[in-house]
């Protein structure tokens, strides 16, 4: 029987393998700079974690039978684990990247359907479920030490930092966040416990403790934009998102400052940029319209400010996001987009009357 | 939230238009094939029907099958000669089945039957030139092939006031209307002004993609002196739906489920007021038409005047043949054009192209699991969200397709073209619009059987209860004669010992 092919007879050369690989572009330079920043114990952190993602991917969709070579070439497992990596402490420990990817992979991914299946950010998910089980581990924070520095461990120290247990105690610091959660807890409020704390051109650049994904704002912005560029993701979501926490921080800052913190350093703390460029825009758990995405980004925004100003913890990117994927079949519920010839509620528009 | 879209072109995409390929290549004229193929059914609507026999001499445009109803055209001979057969025969139709087809050997002598030329054609009432343009057999040449002269028709009795005259040719590959522009402006600009004529509309807007300035060059140089203006619009596709040309050029939408002149806007293509010139200035009815000859698997490219009927190979063997083994032959453009199923599928009105196209031009994706990106949103131009319609056809939940807008897609094509998943898009919302269109149709044909069954429930009720009223009646009759007979044996049992006493 002939099959009879069905136009269009032309396509665009574009795949899902080709949108995974730009976004993986656009994480190297802060990537790199990360390890350059963290040394051996990073890079072994990074390698596990997207390792263990990829055989962990491998594993599940051949118990599924479904072709497994496919599947591997999207790079969506890579891209997975590659996020969850950069919102790890850079000196974690090796089954920390383990955990996290198998969790992310197998729990919030495969279990769900597969790629396009899943609710929730798998590397948020992940990295959500590491904070709650291990939160020692997970705020265990280094003062960068650029690998051309000298201070920086080599690599054998290296190994036994991220396989062996080893504990670099002399290096150890807070982040911005925790170190300001610590100090109200003690009393402290910010016109005492921020000066000589923050600096916004060290966020920007990255001489900071932090995961490998918020060390380096400016590189991260810079691979955001390349993104919008490049039409893989649209300016909404993180406009939005930046928005989100920016209004509020500079209301309440202006309002008391010495307990709101004000708008640079929450911009640039944390994993914001990473989040609205790279974590907010996945777009399997977010909405599909432009302006679906601006009211995800928004709220995603405000949830974090709140959960980082009245919450427990002292991040609350992850905690946004999770709460908003939840959210996201509501916004599409409710935010389409009007059909040519029709209201906003799908009425034909009035015959005689310009449109 | 009209924050974002509103006053914004929606959706579209920029494929690679290819028409380098023949965009410099003057019109030729096919030298006549051995054998017409004329479908009676080369437009929307009920087909013609044959008003020759087989054997018949048929001079150049004469008609040789009627227009049927209310929609439907003509059909004239591309040129003289003798019919050889009346029957079906291939189509250009994805599935291959056959349509009824007149089949026309030419004589060489391409000798026109007697032309009907009016002194002054701008001077023809209205409903003249309509009644010329529907005797001429003309349809929409973009590709709807929808009979014009309904258009007109329809256009005059509700005053439309704006002709939007459609060049925007914005599918790939495809070069015709971009030709015909170039070198006969002087003849489209004339039919355009006879339309107006018909309609009775003061305002004449000549839309054309900005990727065509030599086109929008000799278009503005013909129209001066005239009241036809020429506005370029930008180069994206679909900019040729008609829909999307209204709203380019006048910033209004056509209501939904209703027509362009409910807006007071009436649209035709070049190459249908090319036709119009022809038919109602000079009297030649439909008979030939331009189609674009491209893909990288023709030796070259063209650009042809083909006679109706003429089987796509021939076009190819004019071109120099194939290069190599076409992977696919199209017919159309790359993006709504169907698989021809073999090259001999002849050439019918809406014919504006016939491609040949390798593997590498027209890729062989492999679906893979939809990640949401929304890019077929931004991509479709009437605002639907074909992921989300596609989701759900696929498990079988045509409903809820519909509600997401599925009649209102226009099945372009930007969305498959643009997915990075390779997801076949339209093929899922084609099969969904047939599952639907089968359904109505089996539910139709269901009320029509049970009200044909309740007819014969009731018809037989009443049967039974006259049977019964009958037999009621007989039986009363027969107790009745029975009684007459009784009483009259009685009568007689009584009088005979009278008879035997009187006897």
């Amino acid at each position: 029987m002939t099959r009879i092919a069905h136009s269009p007879h032309a396509h665009a050369p574009v795949s899902v393998g080709k949108v995974m690989a730009t976004v993986m572009a656009a994480l190297v330079p802060a990537t790199l700079y990360g390890f350059w920043l963290y040394g051996w114990p990073a890079i072994f952190l990074w390698t596990v974690t997207v390792t263990t993602a990829v055989a962990a991917e491998a594993l599940t969709v051949r118990l599924q039978e479904k072709p497994v070579r496919p599947t591997l070439m999207d790079g969506s497992a890579i891209l997975t684990a590659w996020l969850l990596a950069l919102s790890l402490p850079p000196f974690a420990a090796w089954w920390v990247g383990v955990v996290g990817a198998l969790f992310a992979v197998v729990i919030a991914k495969q279990v769900f359907g597969g790629l396009g299946q899943n609710v929730f950010n798998p590397a948020m998910a992940a990295r959500v479920m590491l904070l709650i089980s291990f939160p020692v581990d997970m705020t265990m924070w280094t003062t960068p030490m650029p690998l051309t520095g000298g201070h920086a461990p080599g690599l054998m120290e290296g190994l036994a930092i991220t396989f062996g247990g080893a504990h670099w105690d002399a290096m150890a610091s807070a982040s911005l966040l925790g170190h300001v959660k610590t100090e109200f807890t003690r009393g402290v409020d910010l016109l005492h416990s921020l000066p000589g704390y923050f600096a916004a051109q060290d966020s920007a650049i990255g001489s900071r403790a932090g995961s490998l994904g918020e060390t380096s704002a400016g590189l991260l912005l810079a691979g955001g934009l390349f993104l919008i560029a490049r039409r893989i993701i649209t300016w909404h979501g993180p406009v939005a998102m930046l928005l989100g926490v920016a209004v509020p921080a500079l209301i309440a800052h202006a309002v008391a400052p010495a307990h709101f913190l004000g708008v640079l350093p929450e911009i640039l703390s944390g994993g914001l940029i990473l989040g609205a460029f790279f974590i907010i825009t996945d777009p399997v758990t977010s909405p599909n319209t432009n302006e679906g995405m601006f009211l995800f980004g928004l709220l995603c925004g405000l949830l974090t400010w709140t959960i980082r100003t009245f919450g427990g913890y002292p991040e609350g990117v992850a905690f946004a996001v999770m709460l908003m994927n939840s959210l996201t079949p509501i916004i599409d519920r409710y935010v389409k987009p009007r059909i040519y010839g029709r209201t906003r509620k799908g009425t034909a528009l009035p015959v005689g009357k310009e449109a | 939230m009209k924050l974002f879209s509103r006053f914004k072109p929606q959706g579209g995409v920029h494929p690679d238009g290819r028409k380098d390929l023949s965009a410099d290549r003057p019109i030729r004229v096919l030298p006549m094939p051995e054998r017409l193929f004329v479908s009676l059914q080369q437009h929307v609507g009920a087909p013609a029907s044959p008003v020759v026999v087989v054997g018949e001499k048929v001079l150049k445009g004469q008609l040789i099958a009627a227009s049927q109803g209310n929609i439907s055209a003509p059909v004239h001979a591309p040129t003289s000669g003798h019919v050889a057969a009346i029957g079906d025969y291939l189509a250009p139709h994805p599935s291959g089945l056959p349509a009824p087809t007149i089949t026309i050997e030419p004589d060489g002598e391409d000798c026109w039957a007697a032309l009907d030329v009016p002194i002054d054609p701008y001077a023809l009432e209205p409903e003249e030139i309509a009644k010329r343009v529907a005797a001429a057999g003309i349809v929409g040449l973009g590709g709807a092939a929808f009979p014009s002269a309904v258009k007109l028709n329809i256009s005059r009795k509700t005053n439309v006031q704006t002709l939007i005259i459609n060049g925007g040719e914005c599918e790939p590959y495809l070069t015709c209307d971009d030709r015909i522009m170039r070198e006969r402006a002087a003849a489209i600009v004339s039919g355009i002004r006879l339309i107006q004529r018909a309609v009775g509309c003061t305002e004449a807007l000549v839309g054309i993609e900005d990727n065509k300035p030599e086109a929008i060059a000799a278009m503005r140089e013909a129209a001066k002196g005239t009241d036809v203006k020429v506005m370029p619009v930008p180069a994206m596709y679909p900019m040729g739906w008609d829909k999307q040309m209204t709203r380019a050029l006048v910033g209004k939408e056509v209501p939904a489920g209703g027509r362009s002149s409910d807006i007071g806007v009436l649209v035709h293509n070049v190459a249908t007021a090319y036709a119009v010139h022809e038919a109602v200035a000079l009297g030649r009815p439909l008979i030939s038409r331009l189609v674009t000859v491209s893909g990288e698997a023709v030796k070259i490219a063209c650009n042809l005047e083909v006679p109706l009927g003429t089987p796509a190979q021939a076009l190819f063997d004019y071109c120099g043949g194939y290069a190599g083994v076409p992977a696919r032959l199209v017919m159309g453009g790359p993006m709504m054009g169907h698989e021809m199923p073999n090259p001999y599928i002849p050439v019918v009105k809406g014919t504006s192209g016939v491609l040949a196209l390798t593997h590498k031009e027209i890729g062989q994706p492999v679906p893979s699991p939809c990640i949401r990106c929304s890019t077929c949103v931004r991509a479709c131009p009437v605002g639907l969200l074909p992921l989300e319609m596609a989701a759900h056809i696929r498990v079988g939940d045509l409903n809820t397709s519909v509600d997401f807008g599925l009649k209102d897609c226009i099945a372009c094509g930007s969305c498959s073209y643009v997915c990075p998943a390779h997801i076949p898009l339209v093929h899922y919302f084609n099969f969904a619009k047939g599952e639907l269109a089968a359904k109505e149709r089996a539910k139709l044909k269901q009320e029509g059987t049970k009200k044909l069954a309740e007819a014969r429930n009731e018809r037989m009720e009443k049967i039974a209860r006259a049977r019964e009223e009958a037999s009621r009646q007989r039986a009363a009759k027969k107790a009745a004669q029975e009684a007459a007979k009784k009483a009259a044996a009685d009568a007689a049992a009584a009088a005979a010992p009278q008879q035997e006493a009187t006897a």
